[in-house]
């Protein structure tokens, strides 16, 4: 093969590193891009750029953002007392999405897990135990997922926040569900967080 | 109620680079010379159900030599008299996967579909040997009666394995072990009750039968003092963090638990009976719990018995081939001259498995 496709090859390589590609999709990914060259390819080189240029985590959060300190930290009317914890920044936008909750959040950036060496600091735990000092938070929410290790570290937080109120999300019947298409253990899930109507 | 794989395709398993057969819940009996390819077969029947099946063999292993393409095991099966089709792979380099009725699955979901309990060879020596082997063989019988079982074993093992290493890494943060504490201790309470639960009624069934196989007392120990309910085992876990991390591992809990088998008619514990009356306790026992999932209406075990009946005396012999056929069971079994599956009759399917060139065949005989 010609050494004029080397730039090409390796835009394949880097794009088959991304979640959900392959080396299969990130070459059909990349033929696209070179047939949109004007359309697609350009304004998307750009934006990588700018992103690559300004993009950064919330000092205080985690949160994704363009300054030291994110939109939702910046905003006075989020100080409700009220923290959310979740496990990476998807969940967070996917929880500002249904535009429900009107505090802050707390991203961690996985769960604890002694074998992969990801320990409370690599989880910004401490800065948490801080902010819920210094923020004079009174309710924290734990929406971590329903796996071993999310619930591990969902233990972990509760068990040094005595005093504060620790509530996690409920897990159950999702809106819309039949309970003929779920597993078991989503259903005894939503059986124990059952309530009365 | 029946439950029997009514196809089984393997491909590049092993000796086998394909083999199919159509099977229809009559017990079956596979015969042939040694190497011939028998033992693989059963293997793969014993990958329909969660674990490493009755080698203890990983994915790679399987993978048929000299080609190493990775291999696959599509099964039929008919279970609670609903059809199902279990498909389980592992491409060259990579773990086992499951697909049940299409649908990718993690393993411990086939506990759901199909139980299959086994009797190897190796297993002649499971009541003089480590206790590990008897535990694993309790614990199949308790995914049988409840295939939950898996999971919260799976569960407990998943949180000892992160507080083993926060033990070797002398981390001495005391809320992280209480978090992995805490989910051991309620794995563990669940495991120990289903295993009391299968013991009594492992018991239970064998009390009751007419059976030519001898009844054992059956007893789950520990080498040391270990609680069963979540609060006291949680409670242990804290106070053993010590001497654990001196260790460096976890010295107590239900992964250490033993079973102990007394032959009941002579009060003889089964280390110190004979190395026959050792393999017809196991047969009682694999016999025992088939008959307890059949009286409760649940869906009976499939067994593999391989190289069970060479092992046996022709009365004792006979009196397993009835004990199968009246239970209705399908077991796989295993021998190098069909004499041995001779009083079978028309009860069984008959297969030759034979070997050329490193390649195994299996046709189907009369
Ligand atoms: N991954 C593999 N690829 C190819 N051949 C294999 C593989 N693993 C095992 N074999 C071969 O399969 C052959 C048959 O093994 P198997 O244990 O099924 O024999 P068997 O019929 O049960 O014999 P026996 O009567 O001695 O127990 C052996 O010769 C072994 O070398
Ligand atoms: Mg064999
Ligand atoms: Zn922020």
């Amino acid at each position: 093969m010609s050494e004029d496709r080397e730039a090409i090859d390796r835009l394949i390589e880097l794009m088959a590193r991304l979640p959900g590609l392959g080396p299969r999709s990130a070459r059909r990914a990349v033929l696209h891009l070179v047939k949109k060259r004007g359309t697609l390819l350009a304004p998307l080189a750009e934006a990588m750029t700018e992103v690559g240029a300004t993009a950064r985590e919330c000092l205080n959060c985690g949160n994704v953002g363009t300054g030291d300190i994110c939109a939702i930290c910046d905003d006075e009317r989020r100080a409700t007392g009220q923290i959310c914890v979740v496990e990476d920044v998807a969940d967070l936008w996917a929880m500002e999405r249904s535009g429900v909750f009107k505090g802050r959040y707390h991203v961690l950036g996985g769960t604890l897990s002694a074998l992969d060496a990801v320990g409370p600091e690599e989880l910004r735990i401490p800065r948490l135990l801080d902010r819920v000092k210094s923020e004079a938070v009174s309710e924290v929410i734990l929406a971590l997922g329903a796996t071993i290790d999310g619930q591990t570290t969902a233990h972990y937080i509760a068990d040094q926040l005595p005093g504060v109120s620790v509530t996690s999300l409920a897990q159950g019947v999702p809106v819309g569900g039949e309970l003929d298409y779920l597993d078991d253990g989503t259903i005894s899930a939503a059986l124990r967080a059952r309530r009365t109507l | 109620m029946k439950a029997a794989v009514t196809s089984l395709d393997l491909s590049h398993f092993r000796s086998h680079k394909r083999a199919a057969l159509s099977l229809d819940g009559r017990p079956v009996a596979l015969y042939g010379p040694n190497g011939a390819g028998k033992t693989n077969l059963i293997e793969a029947v014993s990958l329909l159900s969660p674990g490493r099946g009755m080698r203890r063999a990983g994915a790679e292993e399987i993978a048929r030599r000299p080609e190493r393409l990775g291999w696959k095991v599509w099964a039929a099966v008919e279970a609670e008299g609903a059809p199902h089709e279990i498909e389980t792979r592992a491409e060259a380099g990579q773990t086992r996967s499951v697909r049940i009725d299409g649908k990718a699955v993690p393993q411990v979901a086939l506990a759901r579909v199909l139980r299959v309990l086994w009797l190897v060879p190796s297993m002649d020596r499971l009541w003089i040997e480590a206790a590990e082997g008897r535990r694993r063989f309790l614990d199949r019988a308790v995914m049988s009666f409840e295939p939950g079982h898996a999971e919260a074993a799976l569960d407990y093992e998943k949180a000892m394995r992160e507080r083993n290493r926060l033990l070797k890494d002398g981390v001495r943060d005391a809320h992280w072990y209480a978090a992995l504490e805490g989910r051991m201790a309620q794995a563990g309470e669940a495991i120990s009750i289903a295993r009391r639960a299968a013991i009594a009624r492992l018991v239970a069934a064998q009390g009751e039968a007419e059976t030519a196989f001898p009844a054992a007392d059956l007893a789950l120990g520990y080498p040391d003092e270990t609680p069963e309910e979540a609060e006291g085992l949680r409670a242990a876990f804290a106070a053993m963090r010590p001497r654990d991390m001196a260790a460096g591992r976890t010295l107590i809990g239900p992964h250490r638990a033993d079973l102990d088998a007394v032959w009941r008619a002579k009060g003889v514990a089964a280390r110190d009976a004979s190395t026959g009356e050792q393999k017809a306790l196991l047969i009682s026992l694999i016999l025992a719990n088939a008959r307890a999932l059949a009286a409760e209406g649940g869906a009976p075990p499939v067994l593999l018995l391989d190289e069970v009946a060479a092992h046996l005396d022709s009365r004792r012999r006979a009196a397993l081939y009835d004990e199968i056929c009246a239970l209705g069971l399908q077991a796989f079994m295993t021998g190098t001259e069909p004499g041995l599956f001779e009083d079978l009759g028309e009860r069984a399917q008959r297969f030759e498995v034979t070997e050329t060139g490193g390649e195994s065949q299996v046709g189907e005989t009369t």
